[in-house]
């Protein structure tokens, strides 16, 4: 493996009285995929949100591709409440905004599927691609963005009949099923032409059939796309058979991290989270 | 969709356009400027151009924006300054010396482009500067009040158009906007042929860019922000572009009802006026630019032709003067509005276009049993 692709460094998001989570630091290296796991309400979204420029972190950086693009430090109130270590060792305040994040190269899927209801399987995809459009509003106007927009169509084509939606591409998007409507979001994300991926739960609510079947598409798409995936799961199965190596949350701290089966065997871990199968 | 579907929605919106431009152009012929049949066609089609960009905004971009009014009061008054023929400044501006501005746009580009174009010309170009100053008022006021949300959105933009009404009333502006006095004798489009024209080629642009790529980004941030964001669509950029364009088209449309109207007043852009095109833009259809243009001329030949008699004593035959008097037509307009609503709840077309309606025909015939 080559490059550091994400570097989360002493990371505290606390709000108002609640961390959420304390002192995460964490790294990915080009073409991994690495998993983030733990009990509800651990903070892993938090932490995604964190990392893709929904939240502000109250404390610490986050490095993309070995460049530094979100960084802040307890401010006001937050300084006299601020419950995290590290403190005083941020002083600058680098906070893009998500859409600003995507376009650096990451895109990401939600817990509860967010696509745009009222349109078709296409146009979300394409939609996606709007934040690579060089045209500006008048050359769009006035399609003189023609050769763009063409390659543009072409492109999600190509894209949805990867994914294996082609055949649905001029349904409302919201008439999908739901694991093809997983799918799409994924799709999607694909669009913003991400190097890294971040897909929080993409197996939620799926039998195990389409778990698995998700499971090989993740290996697929990372694989054809040259992509670095971070995500958040459940679906141990999914999980173990998948990732490169895991980092474990409870309670917004890290309690481990490591390859699958060291965090199988990890007595903090089953403690914390997996818990003990019956026939162990 | 595929290509001879295109074209053949396409097809269909051409010979629409086509018939439309043919009635017109025969009404201009056959009937006098006076006629109430033109005087309609005209209001219908400024009305269609407002509401369709009012649409845009709280239809397409999701934005509930009420300073409609606001922006056509500038559209309205940039109009009437810049093209009052000079000799009749000095009765115009009667209270203010003859005004402070001494040239008319008109004039200028007559004396550039010969008598007939060149003020042709001069009309359009001051459509196109209220149109400017329009947009560049949305851009100011976008900067603070695009950050709220829903509700507070429409009272700002709201309390913003009465700000600038009053403002627009101001005494010490007189020399400009002639205080609270009427602006008049400008020149105006004979032919309702003209209104349609431009009124349908200014739509049509806004129909090329909700189309467009940036249309599709504004649709996006209507149906999901937060989608919308985390996959590249910078919000701030994207809303205070739809404002913008949304409020120039509302700037133009203005300076198009000036015209209409004969005299300005800035009394006249009341928030009533706003309530009007949002009324046009729900009963067409949140999101349906063909829903706008049927619905404000549906909505324009009923008041000011079809239901005038319920205001002056007799419709349809019947006499009663105690009945129909002032205010009654408004009335009748509320009843109409409620079973549109109860029973359209979408709009006449929802979220459909005219060329969506061919499709419907035939998927009823899919559905129907065998």
């Amino acid at each position: 493996m080559s490059g550091n692709m994400l570097k989360i460094e002493n990371v505290t998001m606390q709000f108002g009285g609640v961390v959420a989570v304390e002192n995460l630091n964490l790294e990915i290296n080009e073409g991994e995929i690495v998993a983030l796991i733990g009990p509800n309400g651990a903070g892993k979204t938090t932490a995604f949100n964190v990392v893709t420029g929904v939240y502000q972190p109250t404390n610490g950086a986050v490095w993309f591709q070995g460049e530094k693009i979100i960084e802040n430090h307890p401010q006001g109130k937050m300084k006299a409440q601020y419950k995290g270590g590290h403190a005083g060792e941020y002083t600058q305040v680098l906070a893009p905004t998500p859409d600003k994040v995507t376009r650096l190269g990451m895109a990401r899927t939600f817990q509860n599927i967010r696509l745009w209801k009222s349109q078709t399987v296409f146009d979300n995809v394409l939609i996606a691609k709007h934040c690579r459009t060089t045209s500006n509003v008048f050359s769009a106007t006035f399609r003189l963005n023609r050769k763009e927009e063409a390659a543009q169509r072409a492109n999600v084509l190509e894209l949805l009949e990867v994914v294996g939606l082609a055949d649905v591409k001029d349904e409302l998007a919201t008439s999908l099923p739901y694991g093809k409507q997983r799918r799409l979001e994924i799709a999607r994300a694909l669009a913003a032409e991400p190097t890294l991926l971040l897909l929080d739960e993409p197996a939620a609510g799926m039998n195990p059939q389409e778990t698995e079947e998700l499971t090989a598409f993740i290996g697929e798409i990372r694989d054809r796309f040259h992509l670095t995936v971070f995500l958040i799961e459940h679906h141990m199965n999914l999980v173990m058979n998948i990732s490169e190596r895991i980092y474990v949350l409870d309670f917004g701290k890290l309690i481990a991290q490591g390859t699958p089966s060291e965090i199988q065997r990890n007595k903090r871990v089953i403690d914390a989270y997996l818990g003990v199968t019956e026939d162990a | 969709m595929n290509k001879s579907k295109q074209k053949r929605d396409l097809l269909f919106l051409t010979v629409v356009l086509a018939a439309v431009l043919a009635v017109t152009i025969a009404m201009d012929m056959a009937l006098p400027s006076y006629h109430i049949a033109i005087k309609v066609v005209k209001k219908a089609t400024v009305y269609a151009l407002v509401a369709v960009s009012m649409n845009l905004l709280n239809g397409f971009t999701g934005l509930f924006s009420l300073g409609q009014a606001g922006f056509m009061l500038l559209g309205a008054f940039s109009y009437g300054v810049l093209t009052i023929p000079v000799d009749k400044r000095p009765g115009v501006y009667q209270y203010f010396d003859g005004g402070a501005i001494k040239f008319s746009l008109p004039e200028v580009f007559a004396g550039v482009f010969g008598d007939t174009l060149g003020s042709v010309i001069g009309m359009l170009a001051a459509l196109l500067v209220g149109g400017i100053l329009a947009a560049l008022m949305a851009w100011l006021i976008g900067l603070p009040v695009l950050r709220l949300k829903s509700d507070y959105l429409a009272i700002a933009t709201l309390g913003f158009a009465e700000i600038l009404r009053a403002f627009f009333q101001w005494n010490a502006l007189g020399p400009i906007t002639n205080g609270s006095n009427l602006l008049k004798s400008y020149p105006d489009f004979t032919y309702a042929t003209a209104y349609v024209i431009l009124a349908g080629a200014l739509i049509a642009l806004i129909v090329l860019l909700i189309n467009s790529t940036y249309g599709r980004a504004f649709k996006a941030i209507r149906d999901d922000e937060v989608a919308a964001e985390a996959m590249g669509i910078n919000l701030a950029r994207h809303k205070r572009m739809a404002f913008i364009i949304s409020s120039f088209f509302a700037g133009i449309g203005g300076g198009m009802l000036a015209m209409y109207n004969g005299t300005i007043a800035a009394a006249s852009f009341k928030s009533t006026m706003t309530y009007e095109i949002l009324l046009i833009v729900v009963i067409g259809g949140i999101g349906s630019i063909s829903g706008s243009v049927i619905a404000s001329f549906l909505y324009i030949i009923s008041s000011e032709w079809l239901l005038r008699g319920l205001d002056s004593g007799e419709f349809l035959g019947v006499k009663a003067p105690g009945l129909f008097k002032n205010g009654f037509r408004m009335a009748v307009f509320s009843v109409i509005i409620m079973v549109i609503v109860l029973f359209f709840r979408k709009g006449l077309m929802g979220d459909k276009e005219l060329p969506d309606l061919l499709r419907l025909g035939k998927r009823r015939k899919e559905a129907a049993p065998k």
